[in-house]
C-alpha cells in the first residue's frame, strides 16, 4: 500500500454515490494484545461484505485521515487512516498502519463483494 | 500401527511458531506428516515490512508463504479447510469435529499436535483445540493416537504444571528458523532480529530454537 493520497481518494468515494455498494470495516488492537501485557482487553470488531448506500461521502484531515459516509438513515465512520492501494483495478482499499506497520483500521467499498477471487 | 503424525491448527505460521521442529525431527525420520490447517489467517494484522500486502491479497499470500514453509518442515499432506480467520468459535462446531473425525479415521493417525484447549488464548486456537479433542474423544480408547498440546497462556504452569514432553529441536533449529522465514508477512519484522540473535546465541530466543514442549493429553 501506499500513502493516503487525498484528492485521489475523495475521487474514488464520489463515484461510489448513490450506489450498492459492500463495505469491509475493522478495527483491532491485536488478538495477542492482552498476552503481550500491551493492553487489558483485545478490542476488535469487523463487518465484511456488508450491502449499503450513502448518499455523502468524505475524506477529512491531513494524516492520518478520517472518512465518514452518510447514509439515509446513519453513518459510516473510520479514523486512523494512513495508506491505499492505487493500483487496484475494483473497490477503493483504505487502511491504517501502526509504527510496526500492523493493520490497526480497514475501511474498503467496492461494487462487488470482497474475496471471491482471493479466497 | 504405522506411524503418521496430524497437526491441527486454525493459522498459517502455529504449525511453525509451534511445534515447527518436532515436525521437522517426524518428517526426517520418514514419517508422514498430515497438516489441516483451519484458515488462511486472513485477518492478520502484519502485513510484512515494508508493507506489501492489504486485506484482500493477504489470503493470496499466505497461502503460498504456508505452501513454501509445511515444504520446508517436510508436511506431505497439507490440507486447508477453508474457514475465515477469527470465526472458527462461530461456526457449527459438530460440523468442524466430523471434519477432523474423517481425515483420523482416513489417515489413522498415531501422533496428533494441536493447542492445549484453555490455553491457546486465541479463540480460533481454542476453537481447533478443542475439536481435535472432541474428535479424538470419538476414537475407542486402545486406537485413540497419543495428543501432544502446547500450551501459550500466561498461567499455563500454575494451572499445568510443567510440559512433561520436551523435544531437543537444536539439530534442526536452522531449518525451523527457514520455516519462520517462509511466513514473510508475518515474519518480516522479527525474522531478521530473530535470526541475529540466534547467531548471537542470545539467551532469550535460543531455548526457543533448541526446545518445544508438550503436555500429553490425559483423558479421563
Ligand atoms: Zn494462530
Amino acid at each position: 500500500m501506499e500513502p493516503i493520497q487525498k484528492d485521489k481518494v475523495q475521487q474514488q468515494l464520489d463515484s461510489y454515490v448513490d450506489q450498492e455498494i459492500y463495505l469491509h470495516l475493522e478495527t483491532t488492537n491485536g488478538s495477542y494484545a492482552v498476552l503481550r501485557g500491551e493492553r487489558t482487553i483485545s478490542v476488535g470488531a469487523f463487518i465484511r461484505n456488508v450491502p449499503l448506500r450513502f448518499e455523502r461521502a468524505v475524506i477529512a484531515g491531513h494524516g492520518p485521515y478520517r472518512v465518514g459516509l452518510k447514509m439515509q438513515h446513519g453513518w459510516v465512520y473510520a479514523e486512523g487512516l494512513t495508506d491505499w492501494e492505487p493500483e487496484r483495478q475494483e473497490g477503493l482499499l483504505l487502511a491504517g498502519h501502526d509504527e510496526e506497520g500492523r493493520l490497526a483500521v480497514a475501511f474498503q467499498v467496492s461494487r462487488t463483494p470482497f474475496g471471491k477471487e482471493e479466497e | 500401527m504405522k506411524p503418521h503424525v496430524l497437526v491441527v491448527y486454525p493459522h498459517p505460521d502455529d504449525e511453525t511458531f509451534g511445534p515447527g521442529g518436532t515436525i521437522i525431527l517426524h518428517a526426517q525420520a520418514g514419517t508422514p506428516v498430515t497438516y489441516l490447517c483451519g484458515t488462511l489467517g486472513q485477518m492478520g494484522r502484519n502485513m510484512g515490512n515494508p508493507i506489501m500486502a492489504n486485506r484482500e491479497t493477504l489470503p493470496k499470500l499466505r497461502k503460498l508463504e504456508l505452501q513454501q514453509a509445511a515444504k520446508i518442515l517436510g508436511i506431505s499432506d497439507l490440507r486447508m479447510m477453508g474457514y475465515h480467520d477469527k470465526t472458527v468459535e462461530f461456526e457449527d462446531r459438530e460440523v468442524l469435529v466430523k471434519r477432523i473425525l474423517d481425515v483420523i479415521e482416513e489417515i489413522q493417525p498415531t501422533v496428533v499436535y494441536t493447542y492445549y484447549p484453555g490455553h491457546a488464548v486465541h479463540p480460533d486456537h481454542e476453537a481447533m483445540a478443542e475439536a481435535t479433542v472432541e474428535a479424538l474423544s470419538r476414537i475407542p480408547a486402545e486406537q485413540r493416537p497419543v495428543l501432544y498440546c502446547q500450551a501459550i497462556s500466561n498461567n499455563r504452569l500454575e494451572a499445568l504444571g510443567e510440559p512433561d514432553v520436551s523435544v531437543d529441536i537444536t539439530s534442526v533449529a536452522e531449518i525451523k528458523l527457514q520455516a519462520i522465514k517462509a511466513h514473510y508477512t508475518q515474519t518480516a519484522q522479527t525474522a531478521a532480529r530473530l535470526e541475529k540473535a540466534y547467531a548471537n546465541k542470545d539467551p532469550e530466543i535460543i531455548p526457543w530454537l533448541t526446545v518445544e514442549r508438550f503436555y500429553t493429553y490425559r483423558w479421563e
